[in-house]
């Protein structure tokens, strides 16, 4: 099975992150960049996929030079290779033009399965598995905290509100992960080592067939206008609980209306 | 005016309160129409969408739009802004409605924005980013605007549209019926209201200690009506289910009132409930940060505190 998983950049939430002055695109440069956590789930769900069927897994990541530190990781989890977007052309595409040139790459490398979080740290949009089942034509199977594979059938269960959806198609299909779909695993010394000799291949727009008209900030169907710091929470009133604690808790929900 | 759909959020028939809130949003930005998407639709259905605005509503019943995945409801979407040429279109801000949103975009090649807290002038929508920390202004700049807006964002008016009913057939394409759903699983849920729609939250964290402890922080809920969350720390732990997690990889809520019991505050979990309206902590730990964003703070062993609040809520009522 040909697996490719999706593995995005994020800015580090532990670290202050910014919009940049210039063109209000979120400022990579500023905070330390770490791969989206949900997506280390979706490396570990393609490994197991492998391990269980066979085939291979090819990590691919649209982003800035830096982002090549993701792709190390993903690859020294086991992954066996990797794919980079990287073009200055695609600086600031939307969600509408990262599912654009994920697509039009994915379509030149080929899958069976694509594998994503479900959704990222940064623009937490939560729409790109969606979009790409879209583009690509193939099952949407997202949002799955169990996925199986039989031959060419795979089913998933599909977190709800109420609890689950269990939900089947055939490959190949657009698959996205919740946390504590598995535990992912760490990249062992030998992994680390092993990942610096596995491929990484640049792809530039021209070589994926990426239409620029359709990619980066010029080209978004939305913008940013505007944007400033959240006001600061005006300081609260913290009293230390002398036995009577949850009566005072009470009088000050009391004064708001909440009982 | 112009339309501006607005796809209705339900659970057996039941309109869930974000709808509500998104036709009076509507209301202001044009003449709200109602789209019904799926099995369930009655009068009682029809009443209420009209008592909250709705001049039209649009019901695509067949069962074939809820038996597979997303993709139908776009298509539904997509066939009533061809025909209609709304001036936008709302829906909530949950994980489906979000992908049907995405997918709608694509078929009518126009931008998106999720996560929007308000609609203004001229269709620019407020965002909060980065766990609340940054507000953000933005639009879309081509095709028919699509916005997923956050429960909880817009307060409830009622007014009284004319509610009229025009059934719509989509013939669902043999590319929308790929992912089938085969089976939905009911997991105990009980009578509390959902997590993310809840006007009040109490949440535990690793303080409560324990899986059986949680029922202390579950007759608090009860007490108020309120929705129970939890830290990762206590989903971790396997204390309480998953889907109940607060924060950046768990649920964002923006209740009128969220309650944090044993609850640190890490960044991670900020991420996820800073938006609140009204905050109460009660943790041991002066110095734990959660202090650093309650309106309300009390300082004080929960086993204590929680009970307490409880049973003095039952009096007061
Ligand atoms: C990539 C990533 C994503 C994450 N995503 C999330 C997320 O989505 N949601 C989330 O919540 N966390 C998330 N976390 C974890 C987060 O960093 C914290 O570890 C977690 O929120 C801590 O949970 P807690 O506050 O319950 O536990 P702790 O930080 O251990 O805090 C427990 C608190 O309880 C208090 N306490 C203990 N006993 C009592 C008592 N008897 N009475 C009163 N107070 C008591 C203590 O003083 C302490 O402040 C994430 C972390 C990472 C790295
Ligand atoms: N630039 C990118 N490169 C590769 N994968 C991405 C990129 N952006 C988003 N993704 C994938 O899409 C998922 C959802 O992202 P988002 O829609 O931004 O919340 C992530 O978890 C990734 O798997």
């Amino acid at each position: 099975m040909n697996i490719v998983v999706c593995v995005k950049q994020v800015p580090d939430t532990a670290t202050e992150r910014k919009l940049r002055s210039d063109d209000k695109t979120l400022d990579r440069d500023a905070a330390d960049g770490v791969v989206n956590e949900l997506d280390e789930y979706a490396v570990e769900e393609a490994l197991r996929l492998k391990e269980a069927h066979g085939g291979e897994v090819t990590v691919l990541t649209m982003g800035p030079d830096k982002a090549s530190d993701t792709i190390r990781k993903a690859l020294a989890m086991g992954a066996d290779k990797a794919v980079h977007l990287v073009d200055d052309a695609l600086h600031g595409s939307d969600a509408l033009g990262t599912s654009y040139a994920l697509a039009q790459t994915l379509k030149k490398i080929g899958f069976d399965l694509v594998v994503l979080g479900s959704e990222s740290t940064d623009a937490r949009t939560g729409v790109l598995a969606a979009m790409l089942a879209e583009r690509l034509n193939v099952p949407q199977l997202t949002f799955a905290n169990k996925v199986e594979v039989n031959g060419s059938a795979i089913a998933i269960q599909r977190v709800t509100d109420y609890g689950y959806d269990k939900v089947e198609a055939s490959l190949p299909a657009v698959v996205s992960v919740v946390e504590k779909i598995n535990e992912p695993r760490y990249p062992s010394f030998k992994g680390i080592m092993a990942a610096k000799k596995k491929p990484v291949e640049k792809l530039g727009v021209a070589d994926a067939e990426i239409d620029t008209s359709q990619v980066g900030l010029a080209n978004s169907w939305s913008e940013v206008a505007d944007f400033s710091a959240a006001p600061p929470r005006a300081a609260g009133t913290i009293v230390k609980d002398e036995g009577d604690g949850g009566v005072k808790a009470a009088d000050f929900l009391a004064s708001k209306k909440f009982v | 005016m112009s339309e501006v759909l607005v796809l209705v959020e339900h659970v057996e028939g039941q309109i869930k309160k974000v709808t509500l809130e998104l036709l009076t949003l509507a209301r202001r930005l044009g003449t709200p129409s109602a789209v019904w998407a799926g099995p369930g639709y009655s009068a009682e259905a029809k009443a209420r969408l009209a008592e909250y605005g709705a001049e039209k509503i649009y019901v695509a019943d067949s069962a074939d739009i809820a038996d597979y995945v997303v993709a139908p409801k776009a298509e539904l979407l997509a066939q009533l802004v061809s025909s209609a040429s709304p001036a936008a279109v709302l829906v909530a801000a949950t994980a489906e409605a979000k992908e049907i949103a995405g997918r709608l975009a694509i078929k009518i090649d126009s931008g998106v924005l999720t996560d929007a807290v308000g609609i203004g002038e001229g269709l620019v929508a407020d965002q909060s980013i980065f766990g609340g920390g940054v507000n953000v202004q933005s639009r879309v700049t081509k095709g028919t605007p699509i916005f997923a807006v956050r429960p909880n964002a817009t307060p409830v008016e009622a007014a009284a549209g004319a509610g009229a009913e025009e059934q719509v057939t989509v013939a669902v394409s043999d590319a929308a019926k790929v992912a089938k759903v085969v089976d939905r699983v009911k997991e105990e849920k009980g009578a509390r209201p959902e997590l993310t729609e809840a006007a009040i939250v109490v949440s535990g964290g690793r303080g409560v200690g324990s899986a059986e402890n949680f029922s202390i922080i579950e007759k608090l809920a009860d007490s108020l009506g309120a929705a129970v969350g939890a830290s990762r720390a206590a989903t971790d732990a396997g204390w309480y289910p998953h889907q109940f997690q607060v924060g950046q990889t768990g649920k964002t809520v923006s209740p009128q009132l969220y309650i944090a019991a044993g609850i640190s505050g890490a960044i991670q979990h900020r991420a996820g409930m800073q938006t609140a309206k009204t905050i109460v902590a009660i943790n041991k730990d002066p110095e734990a940060p959660i202090f650093e964003l309650a309106d309300y703070g009390v300082v004080g062993d929960l086993n204590q505190v929680v009970p307490q609040l409880t049973d003095e809520i039952a009096k007061r009522k």
